[in-house]
């Protein structure tokens, strides 16, 4: 009996980094109205999918950061397997560059972030215009890009509790 | 994504089917938001006390105008209908239900709803909320539904302009207002104008509120809706059926989803 639950324990601690990233998800969708239209919730899950490829790409490969992305495009209506593509590559570049982030202070790995956000934002200008056919207005996404840096140091605040209050990540 | 652009039917289905069973989270993880969006409310109302009430004052004037509007206009009616001796027109039922997801991207504009398919609601109803029109089902699950909204760039909209009686077409193109095409050429429109859905296609019911006339400039007319973007929570669902007419409105065959 112990043991299954051994196991159960030991499931639940490894599917955290995936369960933290759909959970983020989620939040990212909640009708907040907020008073501008000008001011877009940025892709939580994206800081988690940065975050994890570099401390734990065995808990989040590419296939959970591609899960995770398309959830989102699936349920927000929007051109499907966009945020899907940008997970991924951004889990991808993550993890190749991780030998580069780990051991070094946090700054670093937030202008690391800062760069690879960049590019998926502008990424999902292109492919989104391309999509709809019409170029879509870049304000909004620059103010959602420059809303998404800024959380990146509270995003990882909060991934270091998740890991200390579940041992063994 | 080049699967999501191919109009095929297991693609739409398979999606479907996925967010349909994944609404009842949404639902359960967008409720905190109503309660934030009542804290962020207070605290924007006590910052902009002065500008509340200005607006609060237009609003009740408009509203003041629109009543004797509908005033004048049930007069005419219930003359005409006696006039012609007419059956009243069915009065559309409503299914009421709530957003639960709203990705705001600046590629799309759609709602999720917490009804669907089981609760009445069918592909290409009218959605209002207490302000105005708000948009058209787009698709629908069996406990979810997904709203274009007026302002997406894919939504068209039949409308009659209220003042001048003329027929046109409220065009989104993701902002704000949307703009209003095909006019007669000899069309005046001017900024106040009301516009309500004309009812023309069999698409709408006729007769919703959707807006006035925000400006016109070179030709490029802008609707101010009535609704208020930032304000959907509450919406209803207007359960229109479409005179016998046309075929029963098209329906893509809905996910059943156990």
């Amino acid at each position: 009996m112990t043991a299954l639950a051994e196991r159960a324990g030991s499931f639940g601690r490894l599917a955290t980094p995936a369960f933290v990233t759909l959970l983020l998800v989620f939040f990212s969708l909640m009708p907040l109205n907020l008073p501008d239209s000008e001011i877009i919730m940025p892709p939580l899950a994206l800081m988690a999918v940065f975050y994890w490829s570099i401390y734990r790409p065995d808990l989040l490969p590419a296939a959970a950061a591609f899960a995770a992305g398309l959830l989102f495009d699936l349920m927000s209506g929007g051109p499907l397997g966009l945020l899907a593509f940008v997970f991924v590559v951004v889990q991808a570049v993550a993890a190749t560059q991780r030998r580069f982030f780990l051991g070094k202070v946090f700054p670093i790995e937030w202008l690391g972030f800062c760069i690879i956000a960049l590019g998926a934002f502008v990424a999902m200008w292109i492919l989104g215009s391309i999509y709809i056919g019409a170029f879509v207005k870049a304000g909004p996404l620059a103010i959602q890009a420059l809303l998404t840096i800024s959380l990146y140091p509270m995003m990882t605040w909060l991934m270091i509790r998740v890991r200390r209050a579940v041992s063994g990540i | 994504m080049l699967l999501g652009r191919l109009d095929n039917k297991i693609v739409e289905q398979t999606r479907l089917a996925i967010v349909d069973g994944i609404s009842p989270i949404m639902e359960v993880v967008s409720r905190p938001a109503a309660g934030f969006n009542r804290i962020v409310d207070g605290i924007s109302e006590q910052l902009h006390l002065r500008r509340e009430l200005t607006r609060l004052e237009e609003e009740n004037e408009r509203l003041r105008q629109w009543q004797s509007v509908a005033r004048r206009l049930e007069a005419e009616n219930a003359a005409y209908r006696s006039l012609l001796s007419s059956k009243s027109d069915v009065v559309p039922s409503f299914v009421a239900a709530r957003v639960i997801a709203d990705a705001g991207a600046p590629f799309v504009r759609t709602v999720l709803l917490n009804a669907g398919h089981r609760d009445g609601i069918r592909r290409g109803q009218a959605v209002m909320n207490a302000d105005g029109l708000v948009g058209r089902v787009s698709e629908v699950g069996k406990r979810s539904a997904r709203v274009l909204l007026l302002s997406d760039l894919n939504s068209r909209v039949p409308v009659l302009n209220g003042t001048s009686l003329q027929r046109g077409v409220l065009s989104g193109d993701n902002s704000d207002w949307p703009t209003l095409v095909f006019l007669p050429s000899q069309a005046q429109v001017s900024p106040g104008d009301t516009i309500v859905t004309s009812g023309h296609g069999g698409v709408f019911p006729p007769g919703l509120p959707v807006g006035v006339v925000g400006l016109v400039r070179d030709g490029n007319v802008r609707v101010q809706p009535y609704v208020d973007w930032h304000r959907l929570e509450f919406v209803r669902v207007v359960r229109f059926d479409v005179p016998k007419l046309a075929p029963a409105g098209e329906e893509l065959p809905v996910a059943e989803f156990e």
